[in-house]
């Protein structure tokens, strides 16, 4: 479907044909790798189809907002929802890559479907934006602490990839009985703000849409745009409303004078562009953006990348099928990259060396990247393998894609003898540095140092996804059950209490429990530990959407720290 | 009236040569009297000595001015060019971009865009030719077409006339006059009295005993225009007052004529054709009863439902009927026949070639227009009677821009699209317009002329009906769902024509309210809504994908087909208005839900109806060509949008059905102004009792003053277009407010005439 759309474009050069001796000479072609036959297979198929409808059915609930009742009210203020605001406003039959559906899944006593803020990356006049929209059905929109991190979130991508950020603002502001975990802090309410100067600072164009109410702190939000819109009726903007002026002062005001969009148009300049109504402000949007010509631009040397690209051989939607629920059961995980990968086609480097970690060249969607991927614990020759790997890639300025499924780094004596901590190091090293785009998948396990070797959430890669499959934490839960109950055992010992094998198997069993609930994707994409839980048949698509966001023209020069040798 | 017509244009209008009739002056424009004032007196010889010259010399017509517009201009251009002779056409103002001037080796402007200061314009004309070399005039059918002082004056000139000898045209051209010369050639006449007395008296009594209905007809002209029908006494005083001012604006002679009324006629007419070696033959009849405020819209020969016999006996007599005025060239014998007692009677001779040549055209295998200019030649005729063919059956279905709900009130507009059905043997299209032409107050609505010939009458209709089907207009509101009516309909089938069809089939023929469309016409609708957001979306996301700034081809995998959502999929909602009878004037709102489907389908709903979702798929093809899957139906389908009044306007035809929608185009160009919130094509707003101008026109008289009291249907002022008068009356009883039209002041399409207050 894709390469028939692609042939009709314009720009597309035709491509040299191979002749058969190249073909001979051209990449290696992953084998299917996958034994349709087999019970695991069955197995996996049929947990996964849980796993994934049970994801989906979660997303039905926040794609709702908050519930009828608030969408009904929402709608009679003449007011569309958060994502149709958002459909409106990018290119017509555009894509949209929405982050973190799962924000705040669970995370408080009362719902708050997606964190109470939509983000996500979309097109507009063919300039891809950074979208920030309040859901004024939730909450009124008022910022939750996980709603600030997501917010902030956002700005940090669009930071990172030069993104315009289009603020649709309809929200009451920080929610008053959480200000202690709201207001304060540096990565709180006020961080919002910072990032808007900084990015100005920057030339990456601020744009904010004032489409309902945006008070007290949010009112900066337009008022640090370098360009905003406001909505005629439904869109105000005061530091304080009118209970709260009354309250100060006595003056007895209205909402529409005394933070109006004629008021802020004609009188006050807080706002640019008058807006009859939503529909209007939307269309003033793209206008603006349309306008923004070279304003954050990236530089105009964007690479050439082959864009008569190869389809994966084989089935994407066999990748739910090959990652097991059960992290015991070990998969090859070049049967995954031969469905994410153009014609599954994957040059592996150092194959025959440290051969629990897979490392190679291919491309996506006709971009290039470098693959480093878990085959098992890693050893002290993996780890190798992976810095040298990761150290090629960032002096060919080679995005990096880490597919985890790590229970960890090898440990026992030989291992330590090894000297596998310094062979970690390295690779944490060689990551932390590498100055390319770097995004992470989650497809299983993601355990201990093996997270952070692996380019977890604390190296910043540009994007961290999930399968629904995954699992993280520390330790696994037997393991962590098992160092605890060593320790209790002991203290136990010490103070000459008898610690009977029952209740020892109930402590065992409360770790185990909770290490189950927190390793959840669930509890992880709630926090925002992660960009959110993706469908594994999606996974080409996602990875393609971020590398074309992240996609660095000129490279940066990778400069490395000490490597222990 | 006479002589206020004259007060009118004497200003305007200087005669070039001695005026056979005082009361006829020669037209002619400002523009073309200062060029030839300007002339010198030796100047004045030298014109003479070239026109004596012109006459003396036999040689053939290499070049021909063609004195009309539209299509005629351009099929007689057509056969011109085929025969190797140079075209010349003349243009006023407003057709300074019209396509029979773009087609044309050479053209002339001649005056501004009233008829009267252009195409009427004689001496205009007659510089033209003389200014381009050219040989012979060919006028084309109205305007000066059958204008005796014309053809004398081109004679006078030394120009070639294509048509028949002035004589010809003056006997013929007062109807009265001719009535006489055909009773003395025993060709039978309709009861009434031609004579020369107009007074208004004398006619009423004359009325009296030729008995009641009465038709009045101006005694010059043709095409309907200033004839009325009268079937109380009462009425008639007012009917022949507007029946001769509707003619002097029309032909410049106010005279009229009276007739008995026929109450199931048909109209069937002889083309003949005569050469000037006193040769004459028929080339068979035409049927032209279909007809709508006495204008034909469907014609069609041979005449069904007519025996061998009938024909010769009607062509001989219109043959007797030419002889009797030493005719040659083109002409038309228009016979009445009274279907009941099936006697005909002689009604008029048009001296000209006439709009639906092509029809006799297509049944004898003959180019008319070559005959005409090989007769002007001196040629004798190239066929004898007995050599004249009878080939099969034609009809012509005359396309014009006219608002069928609103009574047939002619309509202005452009032709955003316009895609004729493609031409071949069977298929002619005449057409004198273009996609982005506009079709102007200033003349004819006639867009085009769709002639299609079959080896029987029914094949013939088959095919006329699935021509209309595909002949695709948008922009202005056309009559074409009108004519697929007629020609489907079951009388017409059996050829049961008679002038009075589309009136007796009136409930058949037309909707009278939105109430009455059927539940299949609204789910067609409804369909035509589903496919035109299924062709949408495909198209946007292709214009997109093709819209994206070379250099970051990264950005196309942004546009991919269904567009990228996360666990969801991507949905729309358009919102379509439907026009229900193509006039802007009846709508329902649809809204359509659009789900993008991974298959590359869309998911269709239409909100607040109990139709399923239909999953369309939509392949673009090029331009405006789509083919849909819908339900397992594929079909090519058509689309065309534009923008007009602040809406965006798409037409559909898509199986048997044209659908049009319009969407409204929200703050396209936003305004700075705060206060201009107003949408501009609001119209419902307006208060009870206010009067809009039906149609774009030229105010002719205004019969109340302002603030006067007026009864319910009371006449307050008159409107003229396309050389049409319109009464505005009074929709309520009241006094007249804000009135402040006078005449001769131009209005515009729903533009406010006045209010009518209760008291």
């Amino acid at each position: 479907m894709l390469r028939a759309l692609l042939a009709r474009r314009p720009w597309r050069r035709p491509q040299p044909r191979r002749s058969p001796a190249a073909a001979l000479l051209s990449s290696a072609v992953l084998p299917d790798g996958v034994d349709r036959s087999s019970a695991a297979f069955a197995g996996n198929s049929a947990a996964a189809a849980d796993l994934v409808s049970h994801l989906h059915s979660q997303i039905a609930k926040v794609l709702g907002g908050g519930g009828a009742e608030a969408v009904k009210r929402n709608r009679g203020r003449g007011k569309l929802l958060p994502r149709e605001r958002i459909d409106r406003m990018i290119d017509p039959g555009s894509g949209f890559l929405e982050l973190s559906q799962l924000a705040g899944y669970e995370l408080y006593e009362e719902s708050l479907p997606s964190g109470g803020i939509i983000t996500g990356m979309g097109p507009i006049h063919g300039r891809l934006c950074m979208f920030v929209a309040n859901d004024p059905t939730t909450k009124g929109g008022t910022y939750y602490p996980i709603t600030v991190k997501k917010h902030l979130r956002a700005q940090e991508i669009a930071s990172e990839c030069k993104l315009p950020c289009i603020y649709l603002v309809d929200s009451g502001g920080a929610n008053l009985p959480r200000q202690a975990e709201v207001f304060p802090d540096r990565d709180n309410f006020g961080r919002i703000f910072y990032n808007q100067a900084k990015m100005s600072s920057d030339g990456i164009p601020q744009i904010a849409l004032v489409l309902g109410s945006c008070t007290a702190g949010g009112a900066y939000i337009p008022a640090m745009a370098d360009e905003s819109v406001i909505v005629k009726g439904n869109g105000t903007i005061f530091l304080a409303g009118p209970p709260l002026v009354k309250a100060a002062t006595g003056e007895e005001v209205s909402a529409e004078d005394l933070g109006g969009a004629s008021l802020h148009c004609k009188i006050s300049g807080v706002s640019d562009h008058f807006a009859e109504d939503e529909f209007h402000a939307l269309v003033i949007g793209r206008n603006i953006v349309k306008n923004l010509h070279m304003a954050g631009r990236r530089p105009n040397s964007s690479p050439k990348f082959s864009f008569d690209y190869k389809e994966p051989l084989y089935d994407v939607k066999e990748l739910h099928s090959i990652a097991p629920t059960d992290q015991k059961q070990p998969f090859d995980i070049r049967s995954v990259i031969a469905r994410i990968v153009d014609g599954s086609e994957f040059d592996e480097f150092k194959k025959l060396y440290g051969t629990t970690l897979v490392t190679g060249f291919a491309r996506i969607c006709g971009q290039p990247v470098g693959i480093i991927g878990n085959n098992g614990i890693l050893f002290t020759e993996s780890a190798l393998k992976g810095c040298h790997f990761i150290e090629l890639c960032s002096q060919r300025n080679i995005p990096l894609i880490f597919l985890q499924n790590i229970t960890g780094f090898m440990v026992g004596s030989k291992s330590e003898a090894s000297g596998i901590a310094k062979a970690g190091a390295k690779m944490v090293m060689a990551v932390s540095c590498a100055k390319v785009p770097k995004i992470t998948l989650i497809v299983g396990g993601s355990f201990g140092a093996g997270n952070y070797g692996m380019c977890g959430r604390a190296y910043s890669p540009n994007f961290l996804f999930l399968w629904p499959t995954a699992r993280i934490s520390v330790m696994g839960g037997n393991q962590a059950a098992g160092v605890l109950a060593q320790i209790e055992r002991n203290n136990k010992k010490r103070q000459g209490i008898e610690w009977t094998k029952d209740e020892e198997e109930s402590f065992k069993g409360r770790v185990v429990e909770a290490y189950e609930r927190e390793g959840s994707p669930y509890y992880s994409t709630a926090r925002l530990w992660d960009d959110g839980i993706i469908d594994p048949s999606d996974t080409r698509k996602v990875l393609s959407l971020c590398l074309s966001a992240s996609v660095k023209p000129t490279p940066e020069e990778t400069k490395y720290g000490v490597f222990r040798m | 009236m006479a002589s206020l017509i004259l007060r009118r244009r004497r200003p305007l209008c200087r005669a070039l040569s001695p005026n056979p009739n005082p009361r006829i002056p020669l037209a002619s424009s400002s523009s073309a009297s200062s060029s030839s004032s300007s002339s010198s007196s030796g100047g004045e010889e030298e014109r003479a000595r070239a026109r004596e010259e012109r006459k003396g010399s036999s040689a053939s017509i290499e070049k021909i001015l063609v004195a009309n517009r539209g299509e005629i201009a351009c099929r007689v251009a057509r056969t011109a060019r085929r025969l190797g002779i140079r075209a010349v056409a003349v243009y006023s103002d407003a057709d300074r971009g019209a396509l029979h001037v773009r087609s044309a080796d050479e053209a002339v402007r001649i005056g501004p865009a009233p008829a009267r200061s252009s195409y009427l314009c004689a001496s205009a004309i007659v510089d033209a030719a003389l200014r381009t070399g050219a040989q012979a005039i060919h006028p084309g059918y109205g305007f000066l077409s059958e204008s005796a002082e014309f053809a004398q004056l081109c004679e006078a000139e030394g120009l070639t006339f294509i048509g028949p000898p002035a004589s010809a045209i003056r006997d013929m051209g007062d109807k009265s006059a001719s009535k006489r010369i055909m009773g003395a050639a025993g060709v039978p006449l309709v009861p009434g009295y031609h004579g020369d007395e107009q007074d208004i008296e004398f006619l009423k009594n004359e009325a009296e005993n030729i008995g009641y209905p009465i038709m009045i007809k101006p005694t010059h002209g043709g095409g309907g225009k200033g004839m009325r029908i009268v079937h109380r006494p009462e009425d008639f005083v007012d009917s022949v007052l507007s029946a001769q001012r509707e003619a002097a604006a029309s032909f410049g002679v106010n005279t009229i004529l009276l007739e008995k009324y026929i109450t199931q006629p048909r109209h069937v007419e002889v083309q003949v054709f005569g050469d000037k070696h006193g040769n004459a033959i028929y080339l068979y009849e035409r049927d032209c009863s279909l007809q709508r405020r006495h204008q034909k819209i469907i014609e069609e020969a041979p005449a069904p439902n007519v025996t061998g016999e009938f024909r010769s006996r009607l062509g001989e007599a219109a043959v007797s009927a030419a002889k009797a005025v030493g005719y040659h060239n083109a002409g038309t014998v228009e016979f009445i026949m009274d279907t009941l007692s099936g006697q005909f009677y002689f009604m008029e001779m048009n001296t000209r070639l006439q709009v639906e040549h092509p029809v006799t055209e297509m049944i004898v295998g003959q180019d008319l227009v070559e005959w005409q200019i090989r007769v002007a030649n001196g040629e004798p005729l190239p066929l004898t009677q007995e050599q004249v063919p009878l080939n099969g059956h034609s009809f012509e279905a005359r396309i014009y821009a006219e608002n069928v709900p609103r009574g047939f009130l002619p309509a202005t507009g452009t032709l955003h699209h316009y895609r004729p059905v493609p031409v071949t043997p069977t298929v002619r299209v005449e057409t004198g317009v273009e996609e982005g032409d506009t079709v102007s107050m200033h003349y004819d609505p006639m867009i085009a002329k769709l002639v299609v010939w079959g080896e029987t009458r029914n094949a013939a209709l088959v095919k006329l009906k699935s021509c209309l089907l595909n002949f695709q207009i948008a922009g202005l509101p056309t009559n074409i769902g009108f004519l697929q009516g007629l020609a489907g309909h079951w009388a017409f089938e059996r050829g049961l024509v008679e002038t009075h069809f589309i009136e007796h089939h009136k409930s058949d023929l037309l909707v009278d309210s939105a109430e009455k469309l059927t539940e299949e016409a609204s789910n067609a609708a409804k369909l035509g809504a589903t496919l035109v957001a299924a062709c949408i979306c495909e198209k946007e996301y292709i214009t997109s994908g093709e819209s994206l700034p070379c250099g970051d081809n990264l950005l196309s995998l942004w546009y991919t087909h269904p567009p990228f959502r996360m666990h969801h999929r991507a949905k729309r909602v358009l919102e379509l208005e439907w026009d229900k009878e193509l006039d802007g004037l009846c709508n329902e709102l649809l809204q359509l839900a659009i789900t993008y489907q991974s298959d590359g389908s869309y998911s269709i709903t239409i909100e607040d109806s109990n139709s399923p979702a239909l999953d369309v798929k939509a392949v673009h093809i090029r331009n405006n060509y789509f083919r849909v899957e819908a339900g397992g139906l594929h079909m090519n389908v058509t689309l065309a949008s534009y923008s007009k009044d602040s809406s965006t306007h798409i037409h559909i035809w898509h199986g048997e059905h044209h659908h049009h929608y319009r969407q409204t185009v929200k703050f396209d160009q936003p305004s700075d102004d705060v206060s201009h919130s107003k949408p501009s094509f609001e119209t419902s707003s307006h208060p009870k009792g206010t009067v809009l101008a039906p149609m774009a026109g030229l105010v002719v008289k205004v019969l109340v003053e302002d603030g006067a009291s007026v009864e319910e249907g009371q006449p307050v002022l008159v409107l003229e277009a396309m050389k049409m008068e319109h009464v505005v009356k009074s929709p309520r009883a009241g006094f007249v407010d804000g009135l402040k039209v006078t005449p001769g002041q131009q209005v515009f399409d729903t533009s406010v005439l006045f209010t009518v207050k209760e008291k």
